[in-house]
């Protein structure tokens, strides 16, 4: 056991005004002196492009890495649906607080209210940056921007570039970064993956990176080093995320002594297109905003081989209509997905292999019009077309959930800092503001928030104190230390020699996480994964082949780091799911339900943040608890009947 | 493994709005006609994947370059720099890749279907840029 101690440092005062006094308490660095500093960036997604060109904007030197080979690669690209922002364009009733209240509500109360209003404060601002950039949001005949509505709200809050707003903003996030590059205020490093967090004495210090085609290792440092890495999905191996997507940045530094909250805190994608048969490995997401305008529903016989169209209205089981007359098709993430789950559990689901539900536009078609649908979702219906060779306009689409997005991630403060000072966890990398379920259109805005606002404000506190310090040099033993045990890892991974590939492992994994981690999950469950998978990674240690050596390019090398910490993760999330003896958003336990099936909370005993502490492979870790306060917001069972 | 950096120094030549965080207007305060906004957005969908080079008997990068112009030069808010990034991502562009010959093959190959209008009209604001350049510097 350590001495750590959770400090929030959650401002006082009255909510809305905590973010404006915090601005204004944070001390600032001279335009003269910001040129002093050093800041690392790690990765360029929304939430690194963001943050590296807007402290570089500001006056910092910043270095930022991907492994990809351009920015413009990173997965945040995948994003379809939308953003939210507070317009209130629409007149419906939408306002800065009602968003925080969906967001705190929409995550189960399980988020830190604080951060949730700031988030739903920029939001605003995020939108007219995004369009200031050139961002293409969709447009109304007036010129006006167009407000589509999303899972878990009742308003039109969600603005979006026609099936690919993640892409778009992307797009002027990285061309913000390009211009600093060519300014010469951003040294941009592709192809270069991190693979150490170096901090001594307990303080940030910098980074290790491999090249990704020399081979060569490298030290980089820093005053300051921004995490942005995304999230963890991909322990379940069969996910929506992208493949090289992965947890190393993180876990890394998790493994330095940051801690990892909420692991067990994971979304399930409602709309994903079901697996044609059980060796797929990748799964593509449609956009939940297909859920506006399709119905989703079953046969209600079992076994019901008739073709969608010759199944009669009588015999169709509009299940979500049924279960949740309010919000109906656009009931939240996690509920979705456990309602599909249950039919299909139950023998009624659709497709070649029953593993689905229909997701049906025909009364949309009906009501709007050909035109009019197809202008919404048209690039959506041709992926899927593509993929499927079935078109949604005709006949309806076949949907069922996947892994797509992890709320849990490094714990940070209300300065987004980890507990490591100097280290910060921005977007999806961190735990902060989704609480144990994410609304639709909610990652991109997260992602933006804490890029373009949040970090390269508290960033400048952070930095105002270490004015005149020399950071520490890459030429000291914690720089060498952390290198040696690099390429001795790489070394050591070459020399096992065993039979099985990484992809291998990490597919076994993957099953053993989603058969008892995944949707639903239970006491027993748990127990059982937390013996199999100690038990395959010691197979894994002693049993996997890594071909080829480690100077230049080697994939398979790259892959086996990635898999080793997935193996360690997603023991934890494990254990993380297991302590948790309630259920809240996307953590489920069988045993915790209503009557009705729903999630049972526990707020006497479960309203706080788990945030573990590494204490070595094979040792279990330790649990600090962050407790949860709810001043403006009252825990209500969440009901979106 | 494709080295595609040369479509970055395209866009780090003037491939961007400058628009530095914070301070912006209100979003609904710029008006843009939806057939403008729609024409942006078709143009904007590149992915820059590189298709359009490698298809071209030239290896021009043409349809590339001219679907970011067109993306930010048919929005107001790309008006101020839209002469000088014309000229200068052009210039850039032909210090990558071959010249364009109208073969079409680029179009073809596009996955998200971006025509060769937009080359034409990289084109005219190119010969247009050099003049208007001339003429925002005070000379005729």
């Amino acid at each position: 056991m350590s001495t750590i101690t959770l400090d929030s440092k959650v401002p006082s005062g009255p909510i809305e005004d905590r973010w404006t006094s915090h601005q204004f308490n944070m001390k600032l660095v001279n335009p003269a002196n910001k040129r002093k500093f050093t800041v690392l960036v790690v990765g360029t997604g929304l939430a690194g492009a963001a943050a590296a060109a807007t402290l570089a904007q500001l006056g910092y030197h910043v270095k930022c890495f991907t492994f990809h080979d351009s920015p413009r690669r990173a997965h945040s690209i995948a994003a379809q649906g939308g953003i939210n922002g507070a317009k209130n364009y629409k007149n419906d009733g939408d306002s800065v607080h009602r968003l925080f209240y969906d967001t705190v509500k929409g995550g189960d109360f399980r988020s830190r209210e604080s951060n949730v209003h700031r988030l739903a404060e920029v939001s605003v601002n995020i939108i007219d940056q995004c369009v200031a950039q050139g961002v293409p949001f969709a447009r109304e005949y007036g010129g006006l921007l167009d407000n589509r509505s999303f899972g878990g709200a009742q308003v039109s809050r969600t603005f979006y570039a026609r099936g690919q707003t993640g892409q778009q903003l992307l797009l002027g996030a990285y061309q913000a970064l390009m211009q600093q590059v060519s300014l010469g205020n951003v040294e941009l490093h592709t192809k270069t993956e991190l693979l150490d967090v170096v901090t001594k004495d307990g303080v940030a210090a910098g980074i290790v990176t491999r090249d990704l085609v020399t081979g060569d290792i490298r030290s980089w440092a820093g005053h300051a080093t921004l995490l942005c890495t995304g999230g963890y999905g991909n322990a379940f191996y069969l996910s929506t995320n992208a493949m090289n997507s992965n947890v190393t940045a993180a876990w890394r530094a998790h493994k330095k002594g940051a801690l990892f909250a909420n692991p067990c805190y994971t979304q399930i994608h409602p709309t994903c297109i079901p697996a044609s048969d059980e060796f797929q490995s990748k799964l593509t997401l449609m956009s939940e905003s297909l859920r506006n305008d399709g119905r989703i529903w079953v046969p209600k016989q079992f076994d019901d081989n008739r073709a969608p169209e010759n199944i009669p209205e009588e015999d169709r089981d509009y299940f979500l209509e049924r279960k949740y007359p309010s919000f109906g098709n656009l009931a939240p993430r996690d509920i979705a997905s456990r309602s599909a789950k249950q039919v299909v559990d139950e023998g009624r689901g659709v497709g070649p292999i029953k593993n689905g539900v229909y997701l049906d536009f025909a009364e949309s078609i009906g009501r709007l019009g050909e035109n009019v649908v197809f202008e919404r979702y048209g690039n959506l219906f041709d992926m899927y077309e593509r993929i499927t060779d079935e078109n949604p306009m005709t006949m309806p689409m076949r949907i069922y959930p996947a892994s797509h997005y992890t709320m849990g991630g490094l714990w940070v403060d209300y300065n987004l800092m980890t507990n490591i000072p100097g280290l910060y966890a921005l977007g999806e990398a961190n735990f902060s503001d989704h609480g144990a379920n994410r609304l639709g259109a909610s990652a991109l805005m997260q992602g933006l928030a804490d890029g373009y606002f949040v970090a390269p404000n508290t960033v400048g506190d952070y930095l105002s104190g270490l004015l005149g310090k020399t950071p520490v040099g890459t030429d000291d033993p914690a720089f060498s230390t952390s290198v040696a045990a690099v390429q001795d890892d790489m070394r050591r991974w070459i020399a096992v020699g065993g039979t099985k590939s990484p992809e291998y492992y990490h597919r076994e994994l993957g099953k053993i996480v989603w058969d008892y981690c995944g949707m639903a999950r239970d006491k027993n469950g748990l127990e059982k994964a937390l013996t199999e998978i100690p038990a395959l990674r010691e197979e894994f240690e002693k049993n996997v082949r890594v071909l080829g050596d480690p100077d230049g390019i080697n994939q398979s090398l790259e892959k086996v780091g990635r898999v080793a910490d997935f193996f360690e993760l997603g023991e934890l999330m494990c254990r993380d799911a297991l302590m948790r003896e309630e259920s809240c958003g996307g953590h489920f336990r069988v045993e915790h339900q209503t009557e009705e099936g729903e999630a049972k909370r526990d707020d006497a005993n479960f309203s706080f943040v788990g945030a573990w502490e590494w204490e070595g492979t094979g040792t279990t870790s330790t649990l600090h608890k962050e407790p949860l306060v709810f001043e403006t917001v009252k825990p209500v069972e969440r009901s979106y009947k | 493994m494709v080295d595609r950096s040369a479509f970055d120094a395209i866009i780090q030549s003037g491939g961007f709005i400058t628009a530095d965080t914070g301070g912006p207007r209100d979003a609904n305060e710029i008006l843009i006609p939806k057939i403008a906004a729609d024409s942006a957005m078709d143009a904007a969908a590149c992915i820059g994947c590189g298709a359009c080079v490698a298809a071209c008997p030239n290896g021009a990068a043409q349809l590339f370059t001219s679907a970011k112009l067109a993306h930010l030069n048919l929005l107001p808010q790309g008006q101020t720099e839209r002469w000088k990034r014309t000229e200068d991502m052009v210039e850039t562009m032909e210090m990558f890749f071959g010249s364009c010959t109208n073969y079409g093959e680029c179009q073809e190959a596009c996955p998200k279907e971006i025509p060769i209008d937009f080359i034409a009209m990289m084109n005219r604001d190119f010969l247009k840029s050099k003049l208007k350049n001339r003429k925002l510097q005070g000379q005729r």
